[in-house]
């Protein structure tokens, strides 16, 4: 059947998933839910030492087996090195049928690719997959369905049972003997260990592992040692220069500034923009120049940003450290400067499930007035895609996207035009990830749309004279003037994955990609 | 117009493609990679063999190396390639056989 | 002959190589007044062939969205140029530079060219312009009679690099080596009612020094700026953008003069300011140029 987003969902996919195909994005608000809570071994005995010798011991007396969950945070991004140590172990034991709940997958781990293909893992649950492993999944060498989720959508998805954790695989730049666990203080700091904060309440079992052993006790903990298991130390967790980078150099590419001022402009001519504004935005070079030029202005009108959030940057820290922001709110970091930004008081860690859970009592984005995004395909319906390339090969994760966009009272899409020859603003996404309805201004090197359904901001805009306004569909129709409309992509009929939606609806299908 | 030789023309940047045409004893024969390939594999032939009958070339090995070029940079790749691999030299027909 | 694009405004031209597909597909989202699609040095000897299909292809499927396309040809001592010139005009081109010019007799074999391409490619005679590039102690010497040389010749440029190394010295970046080039090539094109264009600034890292040029020049009565990086054009943009007091009193001029004309009278003042006649095409080219720069909403 079709969904709210006009996707044909097959009946097969509704039978063997449980799942309802997507009905809009408010569909269960204030729909009462039951939570789930974990199955636990007390530590009661004060003689128990909860260091092993390694993962293998770890494993073990967690009670590994065929067919289990494990679960994996992606603090550590592409410098991440505990999901292959801890995947080849599982491989090394012979285990078979396992399932994978990842926050993300990267490049990183693409020594998981032979795993899929013998057998070892048949199901991986992630934000998105980069790399070899997009590639398998989408060639249709995963026996299971892969399942897309947002950084909201996992946690609701753990948190109410529906993915159980057998075991939690937590990488922590610090560990106490005794499992209180730190972002901070080794030698991989990745700043905070929110995505892995829903794993460490739910999975049955916990692991943390280490390359920093600390006296007891590593406080303040951004993980108790009332959920932890047991501490596995090793040489490595993770490649400290991939982890939080060097700040990225100020794009000087002008076609990324040209749209860094559009976006600018937009988000300071709508009504949101006043003291106290909230505003989240990316890593790309367009969203933190954006961030830059809109530090200007706020300069310029005396004008405070109440709260920044999300993955943060250099650029968002600076406004912290400036006085020009009061508080941020941190999920990921993504630079040195914003784990070191850690320090000042008003720079505070959150849970994933504060940040974007839909199905709590009221996530942080839920407080957003602006989030700047990016998008590998729009279509004229504002749909967006963030996973699956154009090319019809899954590439991308949806992290926060479909979260925020939801969130915020303002949405905006930053992306060129063309990729390539490949036009990003397109009549039908190739898979829809995020709904158009939470979409709300788009902006290109070729002008800015601003979705229909949103005559607030069109009016504000319009009234403002400030960018150049076209229809999403004009957008279109120039990106196939100059490129040529593109071929339909050809698929299999199998279904490789799903798009969840936030709220664990089926938002899409992915299929497998026909060979040429 | 006889391939006389093999010429490239073209290179493997972004936007660009490199177009490689050998003499061949019979018919046109195609082969094309690309990195848009599933979109727009089809347009790159046609516009390709297109431009290889404006020319006049009816025997050939031409392979594309295309990574995301416009129709108008493939004319202008095979062309070349074509003009080079035939020695052809002296003024051009713009807006006739070039078109 | 009367091409009214002769005296469009051209405050930015950014040079592009017609041999990198990359750089030609779509340089207006830049915004530039004009592009220069480069045959000449930025071409490597053995792609010179390349770089005319791509040209030709580019003229005539790629829309520009009225930013004017220049095309530089190789220069007159090579056995590239004709060809060249068939080739742009033969496209659509709108303009013809041509490097390297040292005498207005250069101006003339190539206008002759042009209007023989002009005739084989059946567009309207004197539909392509010129514009000459002074690139030596003796081109810029022969400045004044370069700019009377052609009524299809739209203004001159500096070419810095080659020009220093006439004069046998290195670039400063002070703008000294070249005070005596701008100040005589400015004074000739308005003699000659033609414009006059700026050399490039090739330090991309010194974006403040590029600034500081582009005011001298501004300044100094220059058109426009060439430019190698979409990067320089908002700077020179901005520092062409007429202030808001010189656009209301240009606004003034204008109806004033035209109010004035009809009744039959000659001299009259505006904001204390004694006006006649000789005030009206510096009024219009400042409307121009605040329309183009975004701050002129009035109904000019």
């Amino acid at each position: 059947m079709k969904n709210a987003v006009g996707r044909e969902i097959p009946e097969e996919i509704i039978e063997i998933t449980g799942k309802e195909p997507f009905q809009g994005n408010y569909y269960r608000d204030d729909k009462p839910i039951k939570l789930h809570g974990p199955t636990i071994r007390p530590v009661m005995n004060n003689q128990k030492s909860k260091l092993v010798a390694n993962i293998r011991e770890a494993l073990e007396k967690c009670e590994a087996h065929d067919g289990m969950t494990v679960s994996f945070h992606h603090h550590f991004r592409e410098g991440d090195l505990i999901v292959n140590m801890v995947m080849k172990e599982i491989h090394d034991m012979g285990l078979k049928d396992i399932r994978i709940c990842a926050s993300s997958l990267g490049k990183a781990h693409s020594a998981l690719v032979p795993m899929i293909e013998d057998g070892t893992i048949t199901n991986i649950e992630s934000s998105g997959v980069r790399g070899g492993i997009g590639e398998a999944i989408s060639k249709g060498k995963l026996k299971g369905l892969a399942i897309m989720r947002s950084h909201g959508g996992r946690v609701r998805s753990i948190a109410t049972g529906e993915s159980h954790i057998d075991i939690a695989f937590i990488g922590a730049p610090t560990a106490d003997d005794y499992g209180n666990l730190r972002g901070i203080g080794g030698k991989a700091d990745c700043g905070v260990l929110s995505y892995a904060i829903v794993d460490g309440n739910h999975a049955d079992h916990c692991v943390a592992i280490t390359d920093c052993l600390v006296p007891y006790p590593n406080f303040p903990a951004h993980i108790s040692q009332t959920k932890v298991d047991y501490v596995c130390v090793v040489d490595e967790i993770g490649i400290p220069s991939k982890i939080a980078t060097g700040a990225a150099k100020p794009t000087t590419d002008q076609r990324k500034l040209l749209m860094a001022q559009y976006c600018t402009d937009v988000v300071v001519n709508t009504p949101w923009f006043k003291d106290g504004f909230s505003y989240q935005t990316g890593v790309g070079g367009a969203s933190i120049a954006s961030t830059q030029y809109l530090a200007d202005i706020m300069r310029e009108r005396n004008i405070r940003m109440g709260f920044g959030v999300g993955g943060l940057t250099k650029a968002m820290c600076k406004l912290l450290e400036d006085g020009m922001a009061d508080v941020m709110l941190d999920v990921q970091d993504f630079d040195l400067d914003a784990v070191r930004s850690l320090k000042n008081v008003n720079h505070h860690r959150i849970p994933a499930a504060v940040y974007a859970n839909p199905l709590n009592k009221g996530a942080v984005v839920n407080k957003l007035d602006y989030v700047v995004l990016a998008s590998l395909e729009v279509d004229v319906h504002f749909n967006c895609n963030v996973v699956v390339g154009s090319d019809g090969m899954i590439t991308g994760a949806q992290g926060g996207h479909p979260d925020t966009a939801q969130g915020a009272k303002c949405a905006i899409v930053i992306c060129p035009l063309l990729q390539g020859r490949i036009p990003a603003i397109c009549t039908d996404v190739t898979t829809v990830t995020t709904p158009g309805e939470s979409i709300d201004v788009v902006v290109t090197d070729y002008g800015v749309a601003v979705n229909p359904a949103r005559q607030d901001i069109l009016k504000a805009l319009k009234e403002a004279n400030c960018v150049p306004l076209k229809t999403i569909e004009e957008l279109r129709d120039i990106a196939y003037s100059i490129v040529g409309e593109p071929d339909k992509v050809e698929f299999e009929d199998r279904i490789v994955g799903i798009i969840e939606a936030r709220d664990g609806t089926i938002m899409d299908v992915v299929r497998q990609i026909k060979e040429i | 117009m006889e391939i006389k030789k093999t010429a490239v023309a073209g290179t493997l940047e972004s936007s660009d493609c490199m177009v490689t045409i050998e003499p061949a004893k019979k018919g046109i024969e195609l082969e094309l990679e690309s990195s848009v390939i599933r979109q727009y594999g089809r347009q790159i032939r046609k516009v390709a063999l297109t431009t290889l009958r404006r020319l006049g070339v009816r025997n050939a090995r031409v392979s594309i190396v295309d990574k995301g070029a416009l129709d108008c940079t493939i004319k202008a790749r095979v062309e070349c390639a074509a003009m080079r691999a035939a020695e052809y030299e002296g003024r051009i027909n713009w807006g006739g056989m070039i078109r | 002959m009367s091409n009214p694009d002769k005296y469009r405004l051209r405050r930015t031209m950014m040079f592009l190589n017609c041999q990198k597909p990359s750089l030609i597909k779509d340089p207006y989202v830049y915004k530039p007044d004009s592009i220069m699609l480069d045959l000449e040095d930025a071409v490597a000897e053995r792609e010179k062939d390349a770089a005319r299909y791509s040209l030709y292809h580019a003229l005539q499927e790629i829309d520009y969205r009225g930013v004017e396309r220049v095309v530089r040809i190789n220069g007159l001592d090579t056995n590239l140029w004709r060809e060249d010139i068939r080739c742009a005009v033969a496209g659509g081109c709108d303009s013809i530079r041509i490097p390297k010019t040292e005498t207005a007799d250069d101006v003339r074999t190539v206008e002759y060219a042009i209007a023989e391409a002009e005739r084989e490619f059946s567009r309207p005679e004197g539909s392509v312009l010129i514009m000459a590039a002074l690139e030596s102690a003796r081109g810029v010497i022969n400045a004044m009679s370069i700019c009377d040389s052609s009524e299809r010749l739209f203004g001159i440029a500096l070419s810095g690099g080659d020009y220093s190394k006439d004069l046998q010295v290195p670039i400063s970046g002070t703008g000294v080596e070249f005070m005596g080039a701008r100040q005589h090539m400015v004074i000739a094109a308005r003699a000659a009612k033609v414009q006059c264009f700026d050399t490039v600034w090739t330090n991309l890292d010194d974006m403040e020094g590029f600034r500081k040029e582009v005011e001298v020049i501004h300044a100094m009565g220059f058109d426009g700026k060439s430019i190698v990086n979409p990067r320089q054009i908002p700077v020179v943009h901005e520092i062409y953008t007429p202030s808001e007091k010189s656009v209301i009193f240009a606004e003034k001029v204008i109806k004033e003069i035209e109010t004035k004309k009809a009744q039959g009278i000659g001299v009259f003042t505006v904001d204390g300011k004694m006006i006649d006649i000789a005030f009206y095409d510096g009024a219009k080219r400042t409307i121009a140029l605040a329309k183009a720069s975004g701050v002129y909403k009035g109904d000019l």
